[in-house]
């Protein structure tokens, strides 16, 4: 679950490669790029759950 | 951002005498790191800072600079959507062509120097009393290498992130001038990959209760630390506006101002917080604060005027005490330093703060950009390659060497010869 969570970080960071390079408009960049940190923000709450859950599972 | 222009001989001297002071800023948290530490690993702890500090610089010296490359040097570079995408620099290995640079990119290169050493140093605190000095070295010559290089050359080597700007029209670009993303989220964002890794010292989280309070064995070291930081964050802060932001001379002690005063907030805000929380102020979550100040003002100290400098600190020192807390108790997050909370959060903090108070259009979608690409890229890039040097040289010590402490087992001999060690009751 760990490595999913952080697999998922990349995804947000070519999420807001892509709204360089798709919208000219400032606002819309900015809206896909907070979108793109939005995946990464995920992806470590995903990371970090995994960490506890594999931690939880060690002691039992 | 000023537009670049040559540096005169009084600038470039007073630049040069700025970075002489930086290091200070490397002793400073190597004291604060080792004062939160046990006391039967100190010795291992002030010894694995020199030597983080040391294989960090020779293995950047060896590969990483040429790869961190320069504004106006050789570089990988696609060509995508229609503009250029500069991401690797391909300058000479072992520092081929130092001497030939001009004076401004021979700054640039010594400040780098320090900065990588900076981000190979905070994770040595993240994993004290547990992680064994080869396995910190290895990670060091990695961060070296190839992490840094990678951040560095895309904040300052003329990368796609500088030239947001330029390609993009955003602002001037994603800026950094005291390496709050390249040097201490990059260190910070390590150091929770490293905790992830080696996990928790034994007896830290029982099976039942709450988290065990593993305090540092001296706080005086931590204190102290904190003043010696100071001194070089100052020099460090004022040489990056030289160097990366081209602040002229009138404006240095405006940059020095806030720098003293996002810290000076921070441990405001830290200790008001602590004295809320806890009755009283604790001494090494203030010491925490002011650190976070610290590493808020690399990024925006040559940006803010003076009261957005104290509100800027007074956020990170608000929200320091708390963070540490939330991954103790709640995230089972071991980090006797506090790098994650200081420096990744705090740095990240800065970052987007420098956006909010630059007045070019678009500089807050370039700093987002740029926070995007240190945790989409930088973690799970470091994660990887410790997972993986995790496998060929074991990151955590064996149980008996942690209970013996890292002095006695690494080193042969312990710190203060003298003392008598107390029993740890945690190991019951």
């Amino acid at each position: 679950m760990k490595l999913a969570g952080l697999l998922v970080m990349p995804a947000g960071f070519f999420l807001s490669l892509a709204a360089l390079a798709l919208f000219p408009a400032l606002t819309q960049r900015a809206a896909f790029v907070v979108c793109g940190l939005a995946v990464e923000g995920l992806g470590l709450a995903v990371a970090v759950r995994g960490h506890m859950g594999a931690r939880r599972e060690g002691e039992q | 951002m000023n537009p670049p222009m040559p540096l005169s001989d009084p600038l470039f001297a007073l630049a040069l005498a700025l970075l002489l002071l930086a290091p200070l800023a490397l002793a400073g948290v190597a004291l604060v790191n080792t004062g939160l530490g046990r006391s039967r690993s100190a010795a291992q702890a002030m010894l694995g800072s020199l030597a983080m500090v040391s294989v960090a610089a020779l293995a950047f010296a060896v590969a990483g600079v040429a790869l961190a490359g320069g504004p106006n040097d050789a570089s990988y570079t696609v060509q995508l959507a229609g503009k250029s995408w500069n991401w690797l620099g391909a300058s000479p290995l072992l520092l081929g062509g130092f001497g030939l640079a001009g004076p401004q990119q021979q700054l640039a290169v010594l400040f780098e120097f320090l900065a990588v050493a900076m981000a190979a140093l905070l994770p040595w605190g993240s994993g004290a009393d547990r992680w064994r000095l080869p396995a910190g070295c290895a990670a060091a010559a990695v961060t070296g290498t190839l992490v840094f290089p990678l951040v560095a050359h895309w904040t300052w080597g003329g990368g796609w992130l500088a030239q947001l700007g330029a390609n993009f029209g955003l602002g001037a670009g994603f800026v950094d001038g005291g390496g709050a993303g390249a040097a201490h989220v990059l260190g910070g964002v390590s150091a929770l990959a490293l905790v992830w890794i080696a996990g928790p010292r034994r007896g830290k989280f029982p099976r039942e209760g709450l988290a065990t309070a593993l305090p540092g064995h001296n706080v005086v070291y931590v204190l102290f630390g904190c003043l010696v930081a100071l001194v070089g964050w100052l020099g460090w802060n004022l040489a990056g506006a030289v160097i990366w932001l081209h602040t002229p001379l009138y404006g240095l002690p405006a940059v020095a101002l806030n720098t003293l005063l996002a810290a000076a907030g921070a441990l405001a805000a830290t200790f008001a917080v602590t004295r809320i929380r806890f009755g009283k102020p604790d001494a090494s979550l203030c010491a925490n604060g002011w650190l976070a100040g610290l590493v808020t003002s690399c990024a925006c100290a040559g940006i803010a005027r003076p009261w957005e400098a104290i509100m800027v600190g007074l956020v990170a020192g608000a929200g320091t005490p708390l963070l540490v807390e939330l991954m103790e108790l709640a995230l089972s997050i071991d980090d006797p330093s506090g790098a994650i909370a200081v420096h990744a959060a705090g740095g990240l903090w800065g970052l987007l703060a420098a956006g909010f108070l630059a007045p070019q259009a678009g500089q807050l979608v370039a700093q987002l950009v740029g926070i995007a690409a240190l945790l989409g890229v930088a973690l799970p890039l470091v994660y990887l390659l410790f997972w993986l040097l995790d496998k060929a040289i074991p990151f955590r010590v064996d149980p008996d060497g942690e209970r013996i402490g890292m002095d006695l087992h690494e080193l042969g001999g312990g710190a203060y010869p003298d003392f008598v060690i107390h029993r740890d009751e945690s190991y019951k």
